[in-house]
C-alpha cells in the first residue's frame, strides 16, 4: 500500500515538475525574445535617422549572440502550449529552427566584427534584421494580440 | 325521432357532416396545397434569379479591355499581394503563379488557382474582361460564382486602369503547368450559387469604381487600403457569415486558419505609432517597439517594400486616421 502510493505520488510530483519546466521555458523564451526587442528598438531609431552609437550596436549584437546560444534548449515538448505564440509548427521543424538560431549567432557574430562605423552599420546591418528575424517570425510565431 | 333532425342540422352546420362537407374540405385542402406550391416555386425562381452571378457591365468591359501597362502593373501586383495566395508553395518566387497552397478557414480548405499565364492550367486564355470579371464581380469566366475566400469586395473598388495594367504584369509573368486540387468546403458552404445570397449582403454596390486622386495621401490612402490593398480582409472580426462586420472594420481579426491574430491597424490600434512607424514597418518590418512582423505579415512586408515609398506613406496616413464605428 506505501509503496503504491509512494509510486502514485512520485508520478504526480514528476509531472507537477515536468508541467512547470515547460511553463518555465516559456517563460525563459519570452524574456530573451524581450530583451531581443528592447536591445533592437534604439537600432529602429537609428535606421530612421538617431545618431549612429556603437556601443547600443555592439549591445543589442551581444544580446542576440547569447539568445541564439539559449533558444535551441528552451523548446522541451511540453512547451508547445501555454502562454506562448510559439507555433506547433516548430517541433515538427525543429531541425530547422536550430539552424536558423545558429545562423543568427554566426551573422551576429560576424557582425560584431564588422560593423564598426555608421557606413559598415548601414551596408550590414539591414540585410542582418531581414535574413534573421522576420523569417522565423512568419514560419513559427502567432501573435495572438 | 323528432329530435334527430335539428341534430343532423347541428351538425352538418359546424362542418362535420361527412356527406357534403368533405369533398369541398378536400378541394380546399387541393387549392391550398396549389397556392402553397406555386409559392415555393416562386420562391425557388426569386432565389434563382436574386443569386445569379452577375458580370461586370459591357460598357466597364470594354474600357477595361484597352491595352494594359505591365510596368505600372508590377507596382498593383504587389499592391495587391496576390502572391501571398497564389504563388506555388515549396518555392519563394513570388512570381511563379501556380496556386494549390492550402488556406485553411472556419468553412474549410480553399486552394487558389493557377493564375499563371499557362494555356491549359492557368489563366493564358482569358481575356482582360474576364479577368475584370474575377476581380471585380467575382464570377469566373464559365459564368460561376468564386468563393469570397478571394477577395474580391475590396478588388470590385480596383480601378479599371489598375485591372487591366495588372491583367498585363500577369501575362508577363513565368506559365506554370499544373491544375490545382478542388477545394474542401463543407457542406452546405460548398453550394457555389449560394454566394449568390452572399453577395448581396456584403459585396458592395458599385458601377464603376473611382479612380484616387494621386497627390491626395487620404483618397490614395483610402484606394490602396479598401482597394487592391485588401487589409480589411484579414483585420477586421467577420460574422457568422463570413462577411466583414462593417462597423469592427480593421480593427482586428482572428487569422483565417485560427492560429493567431490581425491586429487594430485603425487609428485606436495604432495610438502607439507614428505615422512613419507605420510607414516603415511596411517596407522594413520593424515596429517601433524593435519586435518584426511575422506570420501572413511578413509576406505583406516583401510585397510592400517593392511599391513606391509615397504608397506606403498614404496607407499609413489613411490608417493612422481612421476610426471605426465600434471598437473593441
Amino acid at each position: 500500500m506505501m509503496k503504491w502510493t509512494m509510486a502514485a505520488l512520485a508520478i504526480a510530483v514528476s509531472a507537477g515538475l515536468a508541467a512547470a519546466a515547460g511553463a518555465d521555458a516559456i517563460k525563459d523564451r519570452r524574456a530573451l525574445m524581450k530583451a531581443n526587442g528592447d536591445a533592437t528598438k534604439p537600432i529602429v531609431a537609428m535606421f530612421k535617422g538617431a545618431p549612429f552609437d556603437l556601443a547600443t550596436m555592439q549591445n543589442a549584437l551581444k544580446t542576440y549572440i547569447d539568445t541564439a546560444g539559449k533558444m535551441p534548449a528552451l523548446f522541451p515538448p511540453d512547451s508547445k502550449t501555454g502562454d506562448t505564440n510559439a507555433l506547433p509548427a516548430i517541433w515538427d521543424n525543429m531541425a530547422d529552427v536550430d539552424a536558423r538560431f545558429e545562423k543568427l549567432g554566426k551573422d551576429a557574430t560576424a557582425a560584431l566584427a564588422n560593423v564598426q562605423d555608421e557606413a559598415s552599420f548601414k551596408a550590414i546591418m539591414p540585410d542582418f534584421y531581414k535574413n534573421n528575424c522576420g523569417g522565423c517570425h512568419e514560419k513559427y510565431r502567432a501573435k495572438q494580440t | 325521432m323528432p329530435r334527430e333532425i335539428p341534430r343532423k342540422a347541428n351538425l352538418s352546420a359546424l362542418g362535420n357532416d361527412p356527406d357534403s362537407t368533405w369533398p369541398r374540405l378536400a378541394n380546399f385542402m387541393r387549392l391550398l396545397f396549389a397556392v402553397a406550391l406555386g409559392l415555393a416555386l416562386a420562391a425557388l425562381a426569386e432565389a434563382w434569379v436574386l443569386t445569379a452571378p452577375r458580370p461586370i457591365s459591357p460598357d466597364v468591359a470594354r474600357e477595361v479591355s484597352r491595352p494594359g501597362d505591365p510596368v505600372a502593373g508590377r507596382v498593383v501586383f504587389f499592391l495587391a499581394g496576390c502572391d501571398s495566395c497564389h504563388m506555388s508553395p515549396g518555392q519563394t518566387d513570388p512570381l511563379r503563379l501556380g496556386g494549390g497552397m492550402e488556406l485553411k478557414t472556419p468553412f474549410g480548405s480553399f486552394f487558389p488557382p493557377n493564375i499563371s499565364p499557362d494555356r491549359a492550367d492557368g489563366i493564358g486564355e482569358w481575356t482582360t474582361a474576364d479577368f475584370a470579371d474575377a476581380l471585380m464581380a467575382g464570377v469566373s469566366p464559365r459564368g460561376e460564382h468564386y468563393f469570397p475566400a478571394f477577395p474580391y469586395p475590396s478588388y470590385r473598388h480596383m480601378s479599371l486602369k489598375d485591372v487591366r495594367d495588372l491583367f498585363a504584369f500577369i501575362r508577363t509573368t513565368e506559365p506554370v503547368a499544373g491544375r490545382t486540387p478542388p477545394h474542401a468546403i463543407r457542406f452546405p458552404f460548398s453550394i457555389r450559387r449560394a454566394v449568390g445570397f452572399w453577395k448581396l449582403l456584403y459585396l458592395p454596390n458599385i458601377a464603376r469604381p473611382p479612380e484616387a486622386a494621386p497627390d491626395d495621401p487620404e483618397s490614395l490612402g483610402r484606394y490602396l487600403v479598401e482597394g487592391p490593398g485588401h487589409c480589411a480582409e484579414c483585420h477586421s472580426p467577420r460574422g457568422l457569415l463570413g462577411g466583414v462586420i462593417a462597423s469592427r472594420r480593421l480593427t482586428g481579426g482572428p487569422l483565417p486558419d485560427g492560429k493567431g491574430k490581425a491586429p487594430n491597424i485603425t487609428a485606436a490600434g495604432l495610438a502607439d505609432w507614428s505615422e512613419s512607424d507605420v510607414a516603415d514597418a511596411l517596407s522594413t518590418g520593424f515596429t517601433p517597439s524593435g519586435d518584426t512582423l511575422g506570420g501572413p505579415m511578413a509576406a505583406v512586408v516583401r510585397n510592400l517594400s517593392q511599391t513606391p515609398e509615397a504608397d506606403r506613406a498614404a496607407i499609413a496616413h489613411y490608417l493612422k486616421s481612421y476610426r471605426a464605428d465600434s471598437n473593441p
